[in-house]
């Protein structure tokens, strides 16, 4: 939807040397933000991987009647046909959270081989790839994947397929602008004059130098990600709607906000503190890949 | 991308319209192959599984579908040129009059969002720019920050839970626009609704008009203009903020394209009746037709938008106006 606000999608933010992934995360973490979104995202994943196992009743079992208050047998109080909220929160956010990130990183390797392959071409080529891109970019995101479902079903791989095809051309536009100053350096030439392969080019002479703008990118997309599936499952269009869903729950319970709120605040603040996290991470990558900048600048 | 430089900001405003409108074709082929030339009979996905043969049949035709798929493409787009965009299976009634007030009422929710958050961003961005690094810099940083990380869906929620429901009941949680009436009638039924979107929003704005403005800042010409003993009033209006506001031109209009398909789920949230309830319904019912011609609209808005905003920062950035 948005390039991650003028940050770093910018092409003056191609680097003179090459930023190595790990360097970059190392460096991030010294920032506050970093390790505040850390903290959330890794809280948040681990709910929902050992949710499932520590629930204290099953996802489907009725154990009162609906939208009861909190009590010792629910500490969350149930939903609008007697399930255990928090039983149905700790299930939830596992499907999600694999789908989110499953679309975004084929959405990321395919928008990233399209960029670099537009950029390297500067021809025809490039002129086809990003108007077909600007011709999926027209859709907007929850849109496209509502079309999606409405032609073919609420499946997981139709959401996938719709997010990550929604995703990619926003990550070929960055992997792109990132790439085109890179691509006219002397070392491709003569990587070129070499006689090296036009793939070992992409991917072992142009990718390191565009890893930085990349990954601040693909934080903001898992962030959107995690946002529009959630969105389709409160949509109504969740895959297995019997099942627990963060965005399914908040939806069914929130008809009954004024007197049981936790069956809908619960996995709102559950969405919330999840998208924060991921917010922050890319923020700190963001901030530490212009500041490396920067730095070089002075030099 | 400008190949041919010729004809300056005509010719280059001529060459956008027409990418614009290369791109809105290719649109409409996405569209019409999504939803009618797909394998598989739209006719029994859109009845189901119980249709009787000669209901299937009906639809069929009804549909244009015992045409051939290049000739039901024409009559489709043709038929789109000339504002007829079909019948909507479930009110079986125009497509037109089925959406035309729910066009109105979503037109309303954009522009007074529009209208309510630009300024506020680009106010809260310079101001954060001029007192860098203190409080209110730190503090809307960050708040925006984590404002923007969150679905508009969570937002609307939270505020539904914070002003109309839990917390206080100052508001209503239903925004339902009753037929006959328009949303003016109903200002209080648009506050929410407008308040998520604001807050989807205005995060970008802000956060864009600072980076800008910090480097305009920053620039020769505004330290020559303080050095010219430029009131500091002068300076930013005069010299600072029209410079700033280039970048910020692309990010609006961004943001107002994002509007169009945030719309669908924040309507859905305060059940406000509009375009973007409409798709979910028209989704959740099958309504073919419905969905193709909102799919169109949504997409030719977002592509105008860019194209406006491709236009004013020509307009506004003197130094980009000599590059064509």
């Amino acid at each position: 939807m948005i390039p991650a606000a003028g940050i770093s999608a910018s092409p003056a933010d191609a680097q003179v040397r090459p930023v190595r992934a790990s360097s970059l995360m190392r460096r991030s973490l010294r920032l506050w933000r970093t390790r505040i979104g850390l903290i959330l995202v890794g809280a948040l994943v681990l709910l929902a991987i050992i949710g499932p196992f520590v629930a204290p009743h099953g996802q489907s079992a009725f154990i009162g009647p609906p939208f009861s208050n909190p009590s010792g047998k629910a500490p969350l109080g149930t939903d609008h046909i007697g399930q255990d909220v928090l039983s149905r929160l700790l299930n939830g956010g596992g499907s999600i959270l694999l789908t989110a990130i499953i679309a975004t990183a084929a959405g990321l390797i395919a928008g990233t081989v399209i960029g670099m392959a537009a950029a390297y071409a500067r021809n025809a080529l490039d002129d086809v790839l990003m108007r077909g891109m600007d011709v999926i970019m027209a859709f907007p995101q929850v849109m496209l994947a509502l079309v999606a479902v409405a032609v073919v079903g609420p499946h997981n791989w139709v959401i996938v397929l719709a997010i990550a095809l929604t995703t990619a051309p926003r990550i070929a536009r960055v992997a792109r602008g990132a790439a085109l100053p890179v691509v006219e350096r002397d070392f491709i030439a003569c990587s070129e004059a070499m006689g090296v392969p036009r793939w070992r080019i992409l991917f072992v002479d142009l990718f390191p130098n565009i890893l930085g703008p990349l990954m601040v990118e693909a934080s903001l997309r898992l962030t959107y990600s995690i946002g529009v599936i959630a969105a389709l499952a409160f949509l109504g269009l969740a895959p297995n709607p019997g099942a627990a869903n963060w965005g399914t729950m908040i939806q069914e319970n929130r008809i009954a906000l004024a007197v049981q709120p936790w069956g809908a605040a619960a996995p709102i603040i559950a969405i919330a503190l999840l998208t924060m996290g991921t917010g922050l991470i890319g923020d700190g990558i963001a901030r530490t890949a212009a500041g490396i900048d920067r730095a070089r600048g002075a030099e | 991308m400008n190949r041919f430089r010729s004809g300056g900001l005509t010719g280059f405003m001529l060459r956008r319209l027409l990418l614009g409108l290369i791109v809105l074709l290719m649109v409409s082929l996405v569209v019409f192959a999504a939803t009618q030339a797909l394998p598989g009979d739209p006719a029994r996905a859109i009845l189901g599984r119980a249709a009787t043969p000669q209901s299937l049949a009906a639809l069929r035709r009804h549909l244009h579908l015992n045409q051939p798929v290049i000739q039901q493409y024409l009559t489709w787009i043709s038929g789109l040129l000339r504002g007829n965009l079909g019948m909507s299976i479930a009110a079986q009634q125009p497509v037109t009059t089925v959406l035309g007030p729910r066009l109105v009422n979503s037109s309303v929710l954009v522009a007074v969002s529009a209208v309510a958050s630009i300024p506020l961003s680009i106010a809260i961005g310079s101001w954060a720019a001029l007192k860098r690094e203190k409080i209110f810099d730190t503090l809307s940083t960050n708040l925006l920050l984590a404002l923007a990380a969150l679905p508009e869906f969570v937002v609307a929620v939270i505020l539904v839970i914070l002003l109309a429901t839990t917390v206080s009941q100052v508001l209503p949680a239903v925004s339902e626009i009753p037929p006959g009436s328009g949303p003016w009638d109903h200002p209080s039924a648009l506050v929410l609704p407008v308040l998520t979107l604001v807050i989807a929003v205005a995060p970008y704005v802000s956060r864009i008009m600072r980076a800008s403005m910090i480097e305009v800042l920053e620039s020769d010409y505004v330290e020559m203009a303080r050095l010219k003993g430029l009131p500091e009033r002068t300076v930013m209006i005069r010299h600072a903020l029209p410079n700033a506001l280039g970048p910020v031109f692309q990010v609006i209009a961004l943001n107002l394209a994002y509007l169009a398909g945030g719309i669908v789920v924040v309507e859905y949230v305060f059940n406000y009746t509009g375009i973007g309830s409409a798709l979910q319904e028209a989704v959740v019912n099958h309504d073919l037709p419905v969905v193709q011609a909102l799919a169109m609209l949504i997409a030719a808005v977002y592509i105008l938008l860019n194209l406006l905003a491709d236009v004013a920062t020509i307009l506004v950035t003197p130094r980009l106006r000599t590059r064509l």
